[in-house]
């Protein structure tokens, strides 16, 4: 054996698959998928949206590949309702958010908002779509421009959309001001003047300025201090029954999550990796890294601790994402084995309303019949 | 708001005071003298001697700062040895066509400036901001004197030879037949002189101006109430001109003051070349000419405009920033 044919040559290159176990062929890849489910009547219906931002460099700046922010997500969200989208940072929560809303273009897939396709819609139908449709961002001290008072910001919106002039305008102003819990003499100042909380309340008046249905709330309390954050998330329920408005709350903080949503989805580089009911996901988690999640939430009880998951590594780059199931350099699931790095798990079904993305949980089959 | 002019205004005197006394000693300290000018074989120097106590130039140098000084505080400017007139007429004659030049390039310079950088940071790496970028570098790196003197052989003295339909005057302020055009021939007379020194003048400052309100601009379009106003469903252009320009402004605003020196002393190159009647033509031949009078109350008048200039920056600061309160 002293020479080696070049096959095993190449073959001897350390492999990423050669690090896991060897197939044992207890993967499952069936199940119902998140593709498949019909939503009925959801409001906002996002399927396989995709964006990849070019990498430009070298010389003559040419595309050197891309940053796949969001590499296919399917959600949907109903009248009414909150889905809570978390993830790391850089998992692609921010930019689907943006990405519905058509704040950016979506490489590839559709979303459809009460039944219009929006990555069809032209500059006029777009202008519509920002009466039904709004987004809170996250940083409210870059989010207010500095030179508007919020008097002239919020009248900007109605003026645009031809909501109200002059007077009522003023009076509409005021009344917005006072629903967020601001008081109406506020209209005069500009944002420099109010404290983080009280320009995120701003951000809000200014979304609801057009009596939208559907909101992206983009990680809307992150910059704010832990009181201050619970004075928001209670001001957004409490808008969300008196309006009926429908929510996309994007955080990465799981707890928040928690509590606002009626159901969540749980971003990992750019993918959902699981999607459930809030409670279901919380009680009974799925996917490897979900668990990791919740493993990380602070148990509100001195003495009792959580037995914590700590993930090795760190997220990928999602320039170059890991070989199939992107989670499965970092998962700790004791199944893991050579499946995880060659196929790309499907969203599937692993409990009743529950999918996950995980070769590696058996799938939920509903009984035939019924 | 007008307690702050009032003391910015307050807050000049030292500083003007402080200009006026440099501009004396380093003026009257720098080697030779003006009778230099009547310097000559058949001039005795006894004559020259009553020359120089004619001017007053035999007494100390202390006794005629604090006379200068005085006097020009008062109004009067002293007599020009070399035009044998009292200073106060040259400025006055001069002063205007001066303040025509620089008012007309400063319009021009923020207009176009600011333009080109709004139309670049819109267009970021594509074709047009590529080439108004490759545009703009050239004349930011090109020496003023030398873009005028090209000007002026290209619009103006090889025009018609070159087949272009025009050819713009390359001197002078007026034309001489002017006397006898109609008002708007008048008119249209002082404008077309006005071209090629503007143009010269504002070529390289506006390209620095453009460089300046792109980067300011792209650094604006990025940040998080420029996509609150996209969100809002406002227009693109609204987008662009009401959010982003205007807070792209404010640091352009104090090139304002940083302009203006460069403006006053770019305008005695180009009032040279273009044979332009204005002040700094007449600093230039004061000074080889050691008119101390003269030369002291031009340099005192441009030091005045570039103090103004600043105090103007930052009044227009506060006006266009809600934040900046001076008071």
């Amino acid at each position: 054996m002293s020479e080696l044919p070049v096959a095993d040559v190449l073959a001897a290159e350390p492999d990423e698959e050669t690090t896991l176990p060897p197939s044992k062929g207890d993967s499952d890849l069936g199940g119902r998928t998140l593709e498949e489910v019909d939503p009925g009547d959801a409001l906002v219906h996002v399927r396989g949206l995709k964006k990849h931002f070019p990498l430009r460099g070298g010389f003559l700046s040419r595309i050197q590949g891309h940053v796949k922010a969001v590499d296919g997500v399917t959600f949907w969200v109903g009248k009414g309702e909150t889905l809570g989208l978390v993830g790391e940072s850089g998992s692609g929560k921010s930019t689907t958010g943006r990405a519905i809303l058509r704040l950016i273009e979506p490489t590839e897939g559709t979303v459809v908002f009460a039944g219009q396709d929006v990555t069809a819609m032209d500059a006029e139908d777009l202008q519509a779509l920002r009466r039904q449709a709004q987004i809170i961002f996250q940083d409210p001290f870059a989010s207010l421009n500095p030179r508007m008072t919020v008097g002239d910001a919020i009248r900007e919106v109605l003026k645009v959309h031809g909501l109200a002039r002059g007077e009522g305008a003023d009076a509409r102003v005021r009344e917005l001001l006072r629903l967020v819990g601001l008081r109406p003499e506020y209209a005069s100042r500009y944002p420099h003047e109010f404290s983080g909380g009280q320009r995120q309340r701003i951000g809000i008046a200014r979304a609801l300025s057009v009596e939208p249905e559907f909101i992206v709330c983009d990680e809307p309390v992150s910059a704010l201090d832990v009181s201050v954050q619970a004075q928001v998330v209670n001001l957004l329920e409490e808008l969300q029954q008196r309006l009926g408005l429908a929510f996309l709350f994007i955080a990465h903080d799981l707890s928040v999550v928690e509590h606002v949503s009626d159901r969540v989805a749980v971003m990992y580089l750019g993918r959902i990796v699981e999607t459930a009911d809030a409670e279901q996901l919380t009680r009974s988690p799925k996917h490897p890294y979900t668990r990791a999640l919740l493993s990380a939430v602070p148990v509100p009880e001195p003495g009792r601790k959580r037995e914590r998951i700590v993930l090795p590594g760190d997220v990928p780059s999602p320039i170059d994402p890991p070989s199939g199931c992107p989670f499965h350099p970092r998962c700790p699931h004791p199944l893991k084995d050579q499946d995880c790095a060659r196929t790309v798990p499907p969203l599937a079904e692993k409990a009743p309303g529950q999918f996950a993305a995980c070769i590696k949980e058996p799938a939920y089959v509903a009984p035939t019949g019924s | 708001m007008a307690a702050y002019v009032a003391r910015r205004l307050l807050g000049a005197i030292p500083l003007v005071l402080g200009i006026a006394t440099i501009i004396f000693f380093v003026v009257n300290l720098a080697p030779g003298d003006p009778t230099a000018l009547y310097f000559n074989q058949n001039v005795p120097p006894e004559v020259l001697e009553q020359i120089r106590r004619n001017f007053g130039l035999d007494q100390p140098l202390l006794v005629r700062y604090w006379k200068w000084l005085t006097s020009f505080f008062t109004g009067d400017f002293g007599y020009s040895f070399a035009h044998s007139r009292p200073v106060a007429d040259i400025i006055l004659e001069t002063l205007g066509p001066t303040l025509i030049l620089a008012g007309c390039t400063l319009v021009l310079i923020f207009a176009a400036g600011i333009a080109t950088g709004v139309i670049q940071a819109v267009r970021q790496h594509r074709p047009a901001d590529r080439i108004l970028s490759i545009t703009s570098l050239f004349f930011y790196s090109m020496p003023s004197f030398w873009l005028g003197l090209m000007l002026m052989l290209l619009l103006s003295l090889k025009a018609h030879e070159w087949g272009l339909p025009f050819a713009l005057p390359p001197t002078g302020m007026t034309s001489v037949d002017y006397e006898f055009l109609s008002f708007g021939g008048k008119l249209a007379d002082r404008a077309t002189h006005l071209v090629l020194p503007v143009l010269t003048l504002s070529l390289v400052m506006a390209a620095g101006i453009a460089r300046y309100t792109r980067g300011q601009m792209l650094e604006v379009i990025h940040q998080d109430y420029i996509r609150t106003a996209r969100a809002k469903g406002l227009p693109g252009r609204t987008v662009v001109l009401k959010h982003a320009l205007r807070n792209s402004l404010l640091p352009v605003i104090t090139l304002l003051g940083l302009y203006m020196p460069l403006l006053f002393s770019g305008s005695v190159f180009v009032e040279v070349i273009f044979s332009w009647p204005g002040m700094g033509r007449v600093i230039v031949d004061a000074i080889f000419q050691r008119d101390y009078p003269l030369v002291m109350a031009t340099s005192f008048i441009f030091a005045l405009v570039v103090v103004l200039g600043s105090l103007v920056a930052d009044i227009l600061y506060a006006v266009a920033d809600p934040r900046i309160r001076y008071d």
